[in-house]
C-alpha cells in the first residue's frame, strides 16, 4: 500500500516524465508540437499518447486488471504501428514507466521496505508489455488485411461481371464481408 | 566477464533521432511510405520522357545524363511562366503558421512533412540558382545545389503531399504549398520519375477514356448489373442511354463509381434519381472518366486528358453537363477546364429542366456538380423523400479537400443529407469545411504499397470521425468524392472500425420515393431497411 500511495502522490510528476520520454522518440520539432498543441483534433497523436498513459497509470493504481487497459494501450500502439518505429520501439513506451517510477521514487524506494510492492507493480507492467506485443501484431495484421481487401474490392465487380466469379455461398460472403451479393441478379451477363 | 547491464539500462532504448540540419539528412526510403515506380510501357503510351521500368528502391534510377539541366531549365521556364510560382519561392517568411497543419506531419511526425519544410526542399534549390544571396552565400542563405540526393528527397516528399491545400488556409501570405508540390512533380515527370499508380491510370485514360481502362461494353455491362440490382430492390427498371446524340444533358462521373463498392451504390443513386426525374440525359462511354490523374503528373497531361469532356459534349450535341461526386475531378473542372479547353460556347448556361433554376455559377464552365443539381431539386420540393429509410444511419460528413477548399462546395451536400437523413452530426469545427482534413490518400497516393503513409495521413480525419462515433454513435461517413469512398473505407477499417463510408447520392436514392415502386425491403446495399429486419 505504501508504494501505491507514493505513486498516487507523485502522479503528476510521473506522468509528465513518462509523457516526455515517449515524445523523445520523435524528432525535436515534432515532439515540441506534440507537447504544446493541446487541441485533440489538431494533435491526435499527442492526445492519444497523453490520454493513453493517463489511463494506463490509473489502471495500474487501481490494482485491478480491468477491460479498459487494452483500449488505452491500443490508442497509443495503433498510432506507433504505422509510424517510423521498429516493433520494439513501438511498444518500448510501456517499459519506460518502470524507469520513470524508479527514478521518481528513488529515495522512497531505498528508504522504505517496498521491494515486494515494487516487484508486483513491475510484474503488472510486464504483463501490459506482453499485451502490447499482441496489440502491435494485430495492428500490423490489419494493415496487411486492408491492402489485400483493397485489391479485392477494386477487381471484384469486374471479375464478377466478366463471369469469372460465381455467386458465393453464405460463409464465403461473410468472409468477404459484402452483403451486396445478397441482391440476386437475373443472371450474370457474358 | 562482460559487464552486465542493470535492468533500467537494458530498457533504456534511446531512439531520439539525432539533431542534424535538415539539409544534411538525405531522405531514407522507408517501406510503406512510397509508391512503386512507373512502368516503361505506360510512360511510352503517354510519350513521357525517359520511358523505362524503374524502382525507387534501387540505387540507380536510370536517369538521363543531363537530368540536372533538364530540371533547372524547367524551373527557369516555369518561373518565367507562372508568377505565382516565383512568388511562392520568394515570399515565405518562415513564420511557421503552416508547419503543424499538414495531416502527414500531424499523423506521422516527420518534420519534412511540415509544409514550410516541404516547400523549402525546392526553395533551397531555387535560391542557389536564382537569387544573388543564394549564389554567393550558399547554405548560410538557405541555398543548396541540386544533387541526386536532393532529387530523391524531392521525389520522396512531393509524393507525400496530397496537394490538399490545408496549409495554405493558415498562411498569412496565402502561399499554396500544393502548387509547389505540383511543380515538383511536374519537374520529376520530365525525368520519367512517375509512380506506377498514377501513370498506369493516366495511360489507361489516354487510351480508353477512363482510369480503369474499361472499354464501352464493360462500362455498359457494369451499369446493366446496377440496373438489375435497382430492379430487385425497387421493382423499377431504369433505362439510361449511352452515347446518345441530341440528349439535353451529358453525365460524367469518376470511373471508380462504376466498379468499386461503395462507389457503385452512389452510381445506382444517380441512375435512380435521373430516372425518377425523367430528364433527357446520356452517359458517355468515351468521356467515361471525370477524374484526372494527369493532374498529378503535369499541367499538359491534365489538359490532354480533360479535353475529351467538352469534345464529347460537342459530338453528342448536348446543352450542358452534370458531373458526379468526385473531388479532384472538380478541382480540375472548376479551376482549369474552361481555360484549358474552353470556351465551351457551343453549350448553354446550365438550367435545371425540372426547376428552371439557372446555374449562373457554371455560366462559363457549363458543368454542374450533381449535389448542386440535387440540392436545388430538394429546395424546390421536386423530390418525394422518406428520410426514415435512412434511420439506421447516424451520418457525419467529410468535406473533400478539393470540393471544399478548391470550389467552396460546402452547403449543398449538407443540405441534401439533412433532407434525406434524420440523424446528422458534424465533426469538430477545426476538422471540417475550409479546415477539413484530407482523407490522406489523394493525388494518386491511394495505392496499397504505401499504406503506412496513408494511415498516418488519414489519422487526423479518422480521429474526428472517432469523436462523433463515440459521442453520437455515428456509423456512416458521407462524402462526395470517389477517392474518398475507397480510401476512407480503408482508413475507417484501421482507425474507427464500425464506421462505413457512403456517397451522398446513395443516401438520396435510399430515401427517394419513386413513382410505382414496390415496397422496399432493403437499402441499396441489400441490407434490411429500418423496421424490415428479420424479414427475408
Ligand atoms: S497541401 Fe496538404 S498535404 Fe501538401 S503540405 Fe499542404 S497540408 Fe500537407
Ligand atoms: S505560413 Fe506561409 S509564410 Fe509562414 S512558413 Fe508557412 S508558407 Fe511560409
Amino acid at each position: 500500500m505504501i508504494l501505491k500511495n507514493l505513486l498516487s502522490e507523485k502522479r503528476a510528476a510521473i506522468l509528465e516524465r513518462w509523457f516526455e520520454m515517449v515524445l523523445d522518440s520523435y524528432p525535436a520539432d515534432t515532439s515540441s508540437f506534440l507537447k504544446q498543441q493541446k487541441n485533440q483534433f489538431a494533435n491526435p497523436v499527442g492526445a492519444a499518447i497523453s490520454q493513453g498513459i493517463n489511463g494506463i497509470f490509473e489502471e495500474l493504481l487501481s490494482g485491478k486488471d480491468s477491460d479498459t487497459i487494452p483500449a488505452f494501450l491500443d490508442n497509443i500502439i495503433r498510432v506507433r504501428a504505422v509510424q517510423d518505429f521498429t516493433p520494439s520501439q513501438a511498444v518500448a513506451f510501456i517499459f519506460h514507466l518502470k524507469k520513470v517510477i524508479r527514478e521518481e521514487l528513488e529515495k522512497e524506494i531505498s528508504e522504505n521496505q517496498i521491494s515486494d510492492e515494487l516487484f508486483a507493480i513491475e510484474a503488472r507492467i510486464d504483463k501490459m508489455a506482453m499485451l502490447s506485443f499482441d496489440i502491435y501484431v494485430k495492428c500490423r495484421e490489419k494493415i496487411y488485411d486492408i491492402k489485400a481487401n483493397e485489391l479485392r474490392n477494386m477487381t471484384f465487380r469486374l471479375l464478377q461481371r466478366a463471369n469469372l466469379i460465381c455467386e458465393l455461398s453464405e460463409p464465403e460472403q461473410a468472409l468477404i464481408g459484402s452483403k451486396n451479393l445478397n441482391v440476386k441478379r437475373k443472371e450474370v451477363t457474358k | 566477464m562482460a559487464k552486465l547491464e542493470k535492468p533500467e539500462e537494458l530498457i533504456k532504448i534511446d531512439h531520439t533521432p539525432p539533431k542534424k540540419d535538415w539539409m544534411d539528412t538525405p531522405a531514407e526510403f522507408k517501406e510503406g511510405m512510397y509508391c512503386w515506380g512507373a512502368k516503361g510501357k505506360d510512360l511510352k503510351i503517354l510519350d513521357f520522357p525517359n520511358a523505362r521500368d524503374w524502382s525507387p528502391k534501387e540505387e540507380d534510377w536510370k536517369l538521363p545524363e543531363n537530368w540536372k539541366d533538364t530540371i533547372l531549365e524547367a524551373m527557369a521556364d516555369r518561373l518565367s511562366k507562372y508568377r505565382s510560382f516565383r512568388l511562392f519561392m520568394d515570399i515565405c517568411v518562415r513564420c511557421g503558421a503552416c508547419a503543424d497543419k499538414c495531416h502527414f506531419f500531424i499523423g506521422g511526425g516527420d518534420p519534412k512533412n511540415m509544409p514550410v519544410l516541404r516547400a523549402e526542399l525546392m526553395r533551397s534549390v531555387y535560391r542557389k540558382y536564382h537569387t544573388t544571396g543564394g549564389k554567393i552565400f550558399g547554405k548560410t542563405a538557405g541555398a543548396r545545389e541540386l544533387t541526386l540526393d536532393v532529387l530523391k528527397e524531392w521525389w520522396y516528399y512531393f509524393y507525400q503531399c496530397t496537394e490538399c491545400r490545408r496549409c495554405s488556409v493558415f498562411c498569412p501570405y496565402g502561399i499554396d504549398t500544393a502548387e509547389i508540390t505540383m511543380m515538383g512533380r511536374e519537374f520529376m515527370n520530365l525525368l520519367g520519375l512517375n509512380t506506377g499508380w498514377i501513370s498506369g491510370p493516366v495511360a489507361n485514360c489516354y487510351m480508353k477514356g477512363n482510369h480503369l481502362g474499361l472499354e464501352p461494353h464493360a462500362i455498359m455491362n457494369s451499369i446493366e448489373g446496377m440496373i438489375d440490382d435497382i430492379e430487385t430492390i425497387t421493382g423499377i427498371r431504369v433505362n439510361p442511354s449511352f452515347n446518345r446524340k441530341g440528349a439535353e444533358i451529358l453525365f460524367v462521373t469518376p470511373s471508380g463509381d462504376l466498379f468499386a463498392d461503395p462507389g457503385t451504390f452512389t452510381c445506382m443513386g444517380y441512375l435512380m434519381l435521373f430516372h425518377e426525374l425523367g430528364i433527357d440525359y446520356t452517359w458517355s462511354t468515351y468521356a467515361s472518366e471525370g477524374g484526372n490523374f494527369g493532374f498529378f503528373t503535369s499541367n499538359e497531361t491534365a489538359k490532354r486528358l480533360n479535353s475529351k469532356i467538352y469534345a464529347e459534349a460537342k459530338r453528342l450535341g448536348v446543352k450542358w453537363i452534370i458531373g458526379g461526386e468526385c473531388g479532384h475531378m472538380w478541382r480540375v473542372l472548376s479551376q482549369y477546364m474552361d481555360t484549358w479547353n474552353g470556351p465551351a460556347d457551343f453549350l448553354e448556361v446550365p438550367k435545371s429542366p425540372i426547376t428552371g433554376t439557372v446555374f449562373d455559377n457554371a455560366k462559363s464552365m457549363k458543368m454542374v456538380h450533381v449535389t448542386e443539381f440535387t440540392a436545388d431539386l430538394i429546395k424546390n420540393g421536386k423530390l418525394k423523400l422518406d428520410p426514415r429509410r435512412n434511420d439506421n444511419l447516424k451520418v457525419t460528413y467529410h468535406d473533400s479537400c478539393n470540393t471544399a477548399r478548391g470550389m467552396g462546395l460546402l452547403e449543398e451536400p449538407r443540405y441534401i443529407i439533412n433532407n434525406v437523413c434524420n440523424h446528422f452530426y458534424e465533426m469538430p469545427d477545426n476538422t471540417i469545411r475550409e479546415q477539413t482534413f484530407c482523407c490522406g490518400s489523394g493525388t494518386g497516393l491511394n495505392a496499397s504499397e504505401n499504406m503506412e503513409l496513408r494511415m498516418r495521413g488519414g489519422l487526423p480525419r479518422a480521429n474526428a470521425v472517432k469523436h462523433v462515433r463515440d459521442q453520437h454513435g455515428v456509423n456512416m461517413l458521407a462524402n462526395i468524392c470517389a477517392i474518398d469512398r475507397a480510401t476512407l473505407s480503408a482508413s475507417m477499417d484501421y482507425w474507427v472500425p464500425g464506421v462505413k463510408v457512403t456517397g451522398v447520392h446513395e443516401l438520396v436514392a435510399n430515401a427517394l420515393i419513386m413513382k410505382g415502386e414496390k415496397e422496399r425491403e432493403t437499402d441499396l446495399r441489400g441490407e434490411p431497411l429500418p423496421g424490415k429486419e428479420g424479414k427475408e
